[in-house]
């Protein structure tokens, strides 16, 4: 591997002591000639929250885009590295990045539901990917789907209205539902409260820490209180470095590195 | 707050496992959907590529065999008996005399065969209608050649032209080429008497009735008469619009009511504005017809639109910043606008100007409803006498039915799309070399 | 004294004027810059306008309505029965007392009655000439005095100057709205003559178009009908034919570069389409009448149908691919600002690209798009030259695309070019469709642009 600072201590990364869903491995990434990752080294805990810390700019975000290989949308991204889902390389030419997707689904740091019908908005994974036998399943498929995403009762009467015209909150619970929908194993959160008021964020928060019986879930946050509430588990990066990965609890009572205990105690980000 | 977390009860419609099948069954049928629906993306660009390539391939095509033109190398002997008998050297006798005879004769020593009066006539359409003129031309430049031979070089008729490029069979009906004529033509050429050569004729000569002397000079002109009225108006009435829409108009319902219309007048069909042009300076004004004035009048209406978005967008990229500091130096608005705006957007401007003008070039349709279609041998002399332009002069060859015709109208195109070539190449050479970031 | 000559002498009394105006506020304070309310220059300016602007508005209203005056004052002068009074006839008779007076050519028999009018056009139009220079050069003179006069150290010179200047700014801008006013009236006015001698219902529910009509009343021919519904089919059905070629054509290729064509391929593909844009409309008439009218009608052969040889097909297609350009660039722009939340929404789901952009980027873009169609047909509605050169002047009533059609575009360029009286329903009947034409024209380009306006403002 290419460029890895010597002069950085090695990260302090806690082993998982449940079964791993992920499992990232010197993984560095490069927009252009810029290195924005460098020999990343993560383990995702299978149905349990992983929350990804750090100050801005420092590649939680970006790391969090290879797991789904979002990156591949930019032309300049290049990724070297390997990540298993389950065992198999996401980035074996013999992945399809459609299926991978379907597998790994993604909620966006701004609500960003389609100019559909709430209702079209839900059904679009299952449509494009085939998933209904009938229209009757596809129902129960948006159905369910809203409900997991704790958006029924308030959208069950106005299925065909504008996504766009749900309150920020309720948008985001939407594309969580709209994730929840293809029935994914991982879903990974980009910050999805950044845009969100406290009260709309302690709902999606409280979603978060229920939807981690079914799936499996790492979250970009840029707020420490965030991932203390919902994540068992917390990987702090900085300048593109994972520095310090264990359970959230310690990272945020005894942190190991400097750099760690620095950052989740105010002195800098 | 805590019913958010209600378990639905409706079970999971699917499991996972039985999913990741589903999906992976219909991917291939996606991705054949994928690669169609890129290759029509690709097969809608290589359509409109294709169509430009047939539009100029064929104008090339046609068009670039009539730079050349066919002449005929013959020696006239200019008899004083028959140009001018008493030795007058009076201009208007020698003006008046049969050079056609003169010509005939000529061809006549070459072809002593000819003797019945279709062959001769048969001869005389080998050469161009035109060529006695020529020669009358050159002997009232030059009285003294009076009694000489001289050898000349005229321009053969169209038809023989055509017949040596290959354009036409003997047998078709456009040739009307006789038996004689072809033997004639294929002794002369044998003699090395025919050639071909650059048709400069197309160049230094006016509109004619015969294609083997028409030419594009006079409405070459003509649309650089009317170009320059058309950027003597556009530019600095667009220019002056644009700086006060931008820096000095206020923000309201009227200067919301002049950009909506200018918007719409860059879309109002030119036919449009042929009609106004007809109806308000021809009838109303009582300004002359088919005049270039009248012409880069209307096409500055037109164009005026066109560099007034230009000016805007040009002035919008200065930063306020430039703006903020010379006003806050103490420059009047007007001195912040013409020492600082001004030269900083001219650049984009000029440029926006020669799309515009590049566009007026090209126009045809107002300025056939302004009289502009007259068939005027001469090149235009000023601003109010009868002229047409290169856009027009292809409508009117495009109509002409003989054969030679079509050929020039494609060399008549090709000389247009040069000049089109020119000014866009010179407006990307400023927006390039003037590019600045901010 | 002729025009350029009296243009270049008010244009040098005011540089008198700028001289005068610069060198007395100098003078008047003493001969120092400092105290002056205004830079120096700006008082040679303030005089400079004053002598200059009256002056040549006087000069360029009396030069436009000198002609007219003129040639009213000679008819006056006839005797009654040397043009009748029929105002056509009068228009014909000045055409060439002018023609006379200038040395042209002259239509008819010179007889004493035209002879002695041309003189007096010419004798009346020397007088005019003679007191305009007159007035004009009064007028500057006066405003030079009168600036000059006023010039005191504390004259806000620059403001005045100032104020003529963003005036004169404003009239510029003013210019746009009065050539679409122009537009109106001069439509609007020919319009409603023509409309005296054709009603507007038979004029726009008529099914028969043949506006040849007599030249004199004793002439024998038709009267003209001016039914204009086979015009309107006629445009209708080319323009559709142009949309059915632009619109897929023009679409594709823009998801083409928008979407899938690196930066490279689409800084290379997309100035060689706008070329099509840029090439002369009377090239692709050329080449539509020549090449493609062929094509088709052979074509058409040989599939045993009858094609005319001015095909609506032919010139239908060519306006097309002239569209093109248009409708990929318009529909480039809009689909390009669809945010990019909005790609990685249905990528983050496992949506291929072409799903993306036809179940998300294709809907959210739709009303910039429907914009870019629409301005894209107002164009095919206007384009003249094509279907002057290659769709014919048979007003045949036809939803047959093999068939020649005529649109309203090719009834106005044709019926006004070469000889025309300017009163004939013939000649104005060109006004009448000019009116439907901008309106039409007018509605969609407003629609258009409000549509597209709205659309961007969405995602700003």
């Amino acid at each position: 591997m290419v460029t890895t600072d010597q002069a950085q201590p090695k990260p302090v990364v806690m082993p998982l002591d449940g079964p791993v869903k992920i499992a990232a491995r010197g993984v560095n990434l490069w927009y252009g000639a810029k290195q924005a990752l460098f020999d990343v080294d993560l383990d995702v805990g299978a149905n349990q929250v992983t929350a990804l810390i750090g100050p801005s700019g420092c590649g939680k975000s970006t790391f969090l885009r290879c797991i789904n290989r979002m990156n591949d949308t930019i032309p300049t991204a290049r990724v070297v590295g390997d990540i298993r889902l389950d065992g198999e390389d996401i980035y074996s030419p013999a992945v399809d990045v459609v299926h991978l997707r379907a597998r790994v689904g993604m909620v966006f740091q701004k609500p960003n539901p389609f100019p559909k019908s709430i209702y079209d908005n839900v059904a679009y994974g299952p449509r494009i990917h085939g998933l209904a036998e009938s229209k009757s399943h596809l129902d129960d498929i948006v159905r369910f789907s809203l409900e997991r995403a704790g958006l029924w009762k308030e959208v069950a009467d106005r299925l065909p209205q504008p996504g766009t015209g749900l309150s920020g909150g309720q948008q985001q619970r939407l594309c969580i539902a709209r994730a929840i929908a293809v029935s994914p194993e991982v879903i990974l959160m980009d910050e999805p409260c950044s845009a969100l008021d406290p009260i709309a964020t302690a709902r999606i928060e409280e979603l978060i820490d229920d939807l981690r019986d079914n799936f499996t879930i790492a979250i970009v946050t840029h707020s420490m209180q965030q991932a203390a509430r919902v994540s068992q588990r917390t990987a702090f990066f900085h300048l593109g470095i994972l520095v310090e990965a264990g359970p959230t609890e310690q990272i945020f009572t005894s942190p190991l590195d400097q750099r760690t205990q620095d950052y989740v105690t105010g002195r800098f980000g | 707050m805590t019913d958010i977390a209600e378990k639905p009860d409706v079970a999971p419609p699917l499991a996972s496992a039985a999913r990741r099948a589903q999906v992976a069954r219909r991917l291939k049928k996606r991705y054949a959907a994928e690669a169609r629906f890129r290759f029509l993306g690709l097969l809608a660009v290589s359509v409109a590529i294709a169509f430009l390539v047939l539009l100029v391939g064929t104008q090339l095509i046609q068009g670039v065999p009539a730079f050349l033109a066919s002449k005929l190398e013959i020696s006239v002997t200019l008899d004083p008996a028959k140009i001018d008998p008493d030795g007058t050297g009076d201009p208007k006798v020698i003006g008046d005399a049969n050079y056609r005879d003169l010509l005939l004769s000529a061809l006549q020593t070459r072809f002593p065969e000819a003797q019945d009066r279709r062959q001769r006539r048969d001869l005389l359409g080998l050469v161009s209608t035109n060529a006695t003129y020529d020669l009358r031309d050159m002997v009232l430049a030059e009285p003294a050649l009076i009694g000489q031979t001289v050898t000349i070089s005229v321009y053969t008729d169209d038809v023989v032209d055509l017949y040596r490029k290959g354009k036409i069979e003997v047998g078709d009906p456009d040739a009307k080429l006789s038996d004689f004529q072809v033997q004639a033509l294929a002794q002369l050429e044998a003699d090395g008497a025919l050639y071909t050569t650059f048709n400069s004729a197309l160049f230094v000569n006016s509109a004619s009735r015969e294609p083997e002397s028409a030419g594009l000079l006079g409405a070459v002109v003509g649309s650089l008469l009317t170009l320059v009225v058309t950027l003597g108006i556009a530019f600095p009435l667009g220019v002056a619009a644009a700086v006060y829409l931008e820096e000095f108009a206020p923000k309201n319902r009227w200067t919301d009511l002049i950009e909506v219309n200018i918007n719409n007048l860059a879309a109002v069909p030119s036919i449009v504005f042929g009609l106004l042009g007809l109806a308000l300076f021809l009838n109303l004004f009582g300004m002359p017809r088919s005049a270039p004035l009248v012409g880069g009048l209307v096409l500055s209406l037109q164009a005026l639109p066109i560099i007034i978005i230009a000016g805007r967008a040009a002035i919008k990229a200065v930063p306020p910043s430039i703006r903020e500091a010379a006003l806050g130096m103490g420059a009047s608005r007007i001195q912040t606008v013409s020492h600082h705006i001004l030269p900083l957007s001219m650049p984009g401007m000029l440029t926006g100007a020669i799309l515009g003008m590049a566009h007026a070039l090209g126009e045809t349709a107002p300025l056939l409803m302004i009289g502009m279609v007259a068939f005027v041998a001469d090149v235009p002399a000023g601003f109010t006498s009868p002229a047409t332009v290169l856009p027009v002069q292809i409508y009117l060859w495009a109509d002409f039915p003989e054969r030679a015709f079509v050929d020039r109208t494609s060399a008549a195109i090709l000389t247009l799309l040069v000049f089109l070539l020119l000014m866009n190449a010179t407006a990307i050479y400023l927006r390039k070399k003037f590019e600045r970031k901010w | 004294m002729s025009s350029p000559l009296l243009i270049l002498v008010i244009l040098g009394l005011t540089l008198v004027g700028f001289w005068l105006g610069r060198s007395g506020a100098l003078r008047a304070n003493g001969g120092k810059t400092r105290g002056l309310h205004s830079l120096p220059g700006y008082y040679g300016y303030y005089v400079a306008l004053w002598c200059g602007v009256p002056a040549l508005l006087i000069a360029a209203a009396w030069m436009v309505s000198q002609d007219a005056l003129v040639s009213n004052l000679v008819l006056a002068a006839l005797p009654a029965d040397a043009a009748g009074g029929d105002p056509a006839r009068m228009t014909l008779f000045m055409t060439d007392v002018r023609n006379l007076a200038e040395g042209n050519i002259v239509s008819r028999v010179v007889d004493p009655a035209l002879q002695a009018a041309a003189d007096h056009y010419v004798s009346l139009h020397q007088m005019a000439s003679y007191a305009l220079t007159a007035v004009v050069v009064a007028a500057a003179v006066a405003g030079l005095t009168y600036a000059r006069r006023r010039i005191v150290p504390t004259l806000r010179a620059r403001n005045a100057v100032e104020t003529a200047v963003t005036g004169a700014l404003m009239v510029a801008s003013i210019l746009a709205v009065l050539t679409t006013v122009g537009i109106i009236l001069s439509l609007l006015f020919e319009s409603l003559r023509f409309f005296h001698q054709v009603p507007l219902t038979d004029f726009l529910f008529g099914l028969h178009w043949s506006p040849q009509t007599a030249l004199r009343a004793d002439q024998a021919g038709s009267s003209g009908s001016f039914g204009a519904v086979p015009l309107f089919a006629g445009t209708l059905l080319i323009t559709s034919i142009a949309m059915a070629v632009a619109a897929p054509i023009g679409l594709m290729s823009a998801i083409y570069m928008s979407e899938y064509a690196g930066r490279r391929t689409r800084g290379f593909l997309k100035p060689i389409l706008e070329i099509l844009a840029g090439i002369p409309t009377v090239v692709y008439g050329f080449f539509a009448a020549l090449t493609i009218a062929p094509f088709v009608r052979e074509m058409g052969e040989a599939l045993g149908l009858t094609v005319a040889s001015e095909s609506a097909l032919a010139a239908g297609v060519v306006m097309g691919i002239m569209i093109v350009p248009f409708v990929s660039s318009l529909s480039d722009d809009v689909m390009t600002a669809v945010p990019q939340a909005m790609r990685d929404g249905s990528f983050g789901l496992g949506a291929t690209k072409s799903e993306t952009i036809k179940k998300v980027i294709f809907p959210a873009a739709l009303p910039g798009i429907v914009g870019a169609l629409l301005l894209a047909v107002s164009r095919a509605i206007g384009e003249t030259m094509i279907v002057v050169m290659a769709a014919g002047l048979a007003a045949n009533l036809t939803a047959n695309p093999f068939s020649a059609v005529t649109t309203v575009t090719v009834q106005v360029a044709t019926l006004l070019v070469g000889d025309q009286e300017f009163d004939s329903p013939k000649t104005l009947a060109t006004f009448a469709l000019g009116l439907v034409l901008f309106m039409v024209t007018l509605c969609l380009n407003i629609v258009a642009l409000r549509i597209v306006r709205r659309y961007r403002e969405q995602y700003e």
